[in-house]
């Protein structure tokens, strides 16, 4: 068959099953936007923004486990992915970013609308190709797909010169790939499997501190059978919720900086802590000094380095999470059925601290408070098939702290690189790849307005989403750390003004916009716009001095949580 | 302590820039780096010097051992390898002390590769540390321009095997 470059491009995409991407046309990409005129079954999403397109492109990823697939011309197309690319590189979500480059007789001398984006993307992509000639396009999309996907999963690039795109080739897809140097681990060592096995299983005070890689690797069922097999309590971190039900009698919430001091206090004193597709992250560990002191570690991952790179591993065990966690599961089944005992007195210990120290606010005062927004939100959507997105901050952590998920791939957040925006776009995204669900976009007033252009796309798109706006009028996180570390002094944090209209600008877009002052006002809204299919924004106007609890300070050991303190009343004396 | 690392690459566009990228990125430093062929066409071997704690050895090669384009990557063990490096070296050279320097330059099995009217140019090959003592001979002769590639190492034949550092699995 001979093509252009531009069909190849299309062609690869449909044989890879791809069925739709997320992008914006330019210069450099136009003869790929051209055959699209001409014909593909790829559906195209055209975002308002590269950065939202890149986003969209996560969140189809994070809420199918499909790669996601974004496309953007060269230069400033190419540069605003740059964000998705790194938000995808820390959370190790599968993305192939397709960037027209100027032509190849032009590389290198400041062409218009050239960059290095290959050169630029280095650092946060698992790998990049720079097409140099047409007939590369099949290997190199076969190889892109492959690389995303397979081992520990992550964003890929690939920058196709113009006159790439508009050169023909005879096209054929290739069946495999011949990448003799990416070997990511297929197999668990029996040997690892038996020595953590036995520790799990014999330890008095196990943990399982279960991270993303549990939902990448595809394997929370065998993560539930592994915690039910040997009555293990299951903490979660923000990137790994969902991957084990939350109202599951074996859950104990989730860790770090601004998780219940209940699930701190158990990884902290655990005595086997196993690490499952976690990388004990800074916002997990807190002081990593002082992190789970007294715990051995068995560290779970298919990444060879996330093995022993901030914690050392006292049992290794490197290969497919799904694998391992099955083979792991059998294994503590075999002692439990030898009479080794579960550690039900370790688990009421977690019980009790649960109840002495309980996620805690007031509810006085005027304002709505933000947990009570998210607690009400809970209500309304625990029985149904919602995914909810975040933006990042304060809004971010009520939503980990009182959004219970029960199922993988319905929660889906910026962890690692924390990219305010990051929401909507990938709430649309998500609503791209399950169209049967409801989609609800928790954001800050802050993160809305970095992305807000994409509810344009939503609208037009037919993807509709419900964004509950979480409006404290303030960059809220920051300004609870000016606040707690500042000694108060507010510095530019300030968003109050009634400057945007949400509701206004929510029926600029061709939305559905709704105000909330009051608590009462709350449920109604909120059972509205959940009953519409219709794209929504709920201003939702909470207590602008509602700080987020409880909280690690960075670089505190984890256990030195600073905890919420009932506002102390001032007796009046007569 | 220092390392030497071998790493087998596809000879592909930016293989190296890629694992400068990491290098870097990670906040690792590198003594000495030195690119050439192999014996297989289209692998290329890269030699890096490292200074590094066993903990970021491990590190280091674990990270070089994700990217897409690298083959293999091993420690070569001092006591396990050979190693060599190349030095070009103009010294200030008046006639009359020529024959002394030429003739600490045979110690070395150096060669004199060029001659000026007030210079002598040498090609030295040997261990680094060769390398380094010549240097030091020559310096206060007056060094005009040197120039060293940077070590290349091949493990013994007596070497058990390749050692590969990624201890897991």
């Amino acid at each position: 068959m001979r093509i252009n470059g531009a069909d190849a491009i299309l062609r690869s995409l449909e044989a890879e099953g791809v069925e739709v991407m997320f992008g914006i046309p330019g210069g450099a990409i136009m003869p790929t936007y051209d055959a699209m005129a001409r014909g593909t079954t790829v559906r195209h999403v055209l975002a308002r923004h590269e950065q939202g397109a890149g986003h969209m492109a996560q969140g189809y990823a994070r809420a199918t486990g499909r790669v996601g697939v974004a496309i953007a011309t060269s230069g400033p197309g190419a540069t605003n992915l740059v964000t998705p690319i790194a938000d995808a590189w820390m959370d190790s979500t599968p993305l192939v970013c397709i960037t027209g480059q100027v032509r190849s007789s032009l590389i290198g001398t400041d062409a218009f609308q050239e960059c290095d984006i290959t050169g630029i993307t280095m650092p946060i992509v698992k790998h990049s190709w720079l097409v140099q000639d047409v007939k590369e396009i099949p290997s190199v999309m076969k190889a892109a797909f492959h690389v995303a996907r397979t081992g520990r999963c992550g964003p890929v690039l690939v920058d196709v010169p113009r006159d790439i795109q508009e050169a023909e080739l005879d096209f054929g897809y290739p069946d495999s790939v011949d990448l003799p140097g990416w070997r990511p681990p297929r197999k668990v060592h029996p040997l690892q499997i038996r020595d953590a096995g036995e520790r799990i299983a014999r330890a008095e005070k196990p943990v399982l501190y279960v991270g993303g890689g549990t939902i990448n690797g595809d394997a929370c069922e065998e993560l539930l059978e592994l915690a039910e097999a040997g009555g293990l309590p299951v903490i979660s971190t923000l990137m790994g919720k969902g991957a084990f039900p939350e109202s599951h009698p074996l859950f104990y919430g989730w860790p770090g900086m601004h998780g219940p001091k209940w699930s701190n206090i158990a990884m902290n004193t655990c005595d086997v802590l196993v690490a499952i597709g976690a990388r004990f992250d800074d916002r997990v560990t807190g002081k990593l000094s002082a992190f789970a002191p007294g715990a051995t570690v068995v560290h779970l991952d298919i990444d060879p380095a996330e093995i022993s790179k901030l914690r050392d591993a006292d049992v290794p065990v490197v290969g497919p999470l799904k694998k391992a966690l099955s083979l792991l599961a059998t294994e503590v089944r075999k002692h439990r059925d030898a009479g080794v005992p579960a550690p039900e007195a370790w688990l009421r210990r977690i019980d009790d601290w649960r109840e002495e120290f309980p996620l805690r606010y007031s509810n006085e005062g005027a304002f709505l408070k933000p947990q009570r927004l998210m607690e009400t939100l809970q209500a309304l959507t625990a029985d149904d098939d919602v995914i909810f997105t975040t933006g990042v901050g304060q809004h971010q952590m009520w939503a980990m702290q009182y959004l219970l998920t029960e199922r993988p791939r319905n929660f889906i957040s910026s962890g690692g690189l924390g990219t305010m925006g990051f929401g909507i776009p990938a709430a649309i995204g998500a609503k791209a790849g399950r169209p049967e669900a409801k989609v609800v976009c928790v954001d800050g007033d802050g993160c809305f307005q970095m992305t807000a252009q994409e509810l344009t796309t939503a609208v037009l798109d037919d993807l509709p989403v419900v964004v509950v706006l979480v409006n404290n009028g303030y960059l809220g996180m920051v300004t609870q750390w000016q606040d707690m570390f500042f000694d108060g002094r507010r510095s530019h944090v300030d968003l109050s003004g009634g400057v945007p209209d949400y509701v206004k600008l929510a029926e600029a877009y061709g939305g559905v916009g709704m105000l909330v002052l009051r608590e009462e006002e709350l449920e109604p809204a909120l059972r509205e716009a959940l009953a519409l299919d219709r794209t929504v924004v709920i201003d939702c106007r909470v207590d602008p001095a509602e700080h987020c609890f409880p909280m690690i300070p960075a670089g505190n050991a984890a256990i030195d949580m600073v905890e919420y303190e009932e506002p102390t009343t001032v007796e009046a004396t007569s | 302590m220092k390392h030497t690392i071998s790493v087998l690459v596809e000879d592909k566009p930016g293989a190296l820039a890629r694992i400068a990228t990491m290098f870097a990125r990670r906040g690792f430093n590198i003594d000495s780096l030195a690119v050439g062929p192999t014996e297989r066409s289209g692998v290329s071997c890269i030699t890096l010097r490292v200074d590094a704690e066993h903990h970021s050895l491990e590190q280091i090669e674990k990270q070089i051992h994700k990217l897409v384009n690298v083959l293999r990557v091993t420690e070569l063990a001092p006591d396990e390898a050979v190693e060599r490096e190349l030095l070009l070296l103009r010294v200030s050279a008046s006639p009359e002390r020529r024959a002394e320097l030429i003739s600490t330059s045979e110690a070395f099995k150096g060669r004199v590769v060029d001659l000026g009217a007030d210079s002598v140019t040498f090609e030295l090959t040997g261990t680094p540390e060769e390398l380094d003592a010549f240097q030091e001979l020559a310096r206060p002769h007056g060094i005009q321009e040197l120039i060293r590639t940077g070590r290349v190492g091949i493990a013994r034949a007596s070497a058990k095997k390749a050692r590969r550092l990624s201890a897991i699995n």
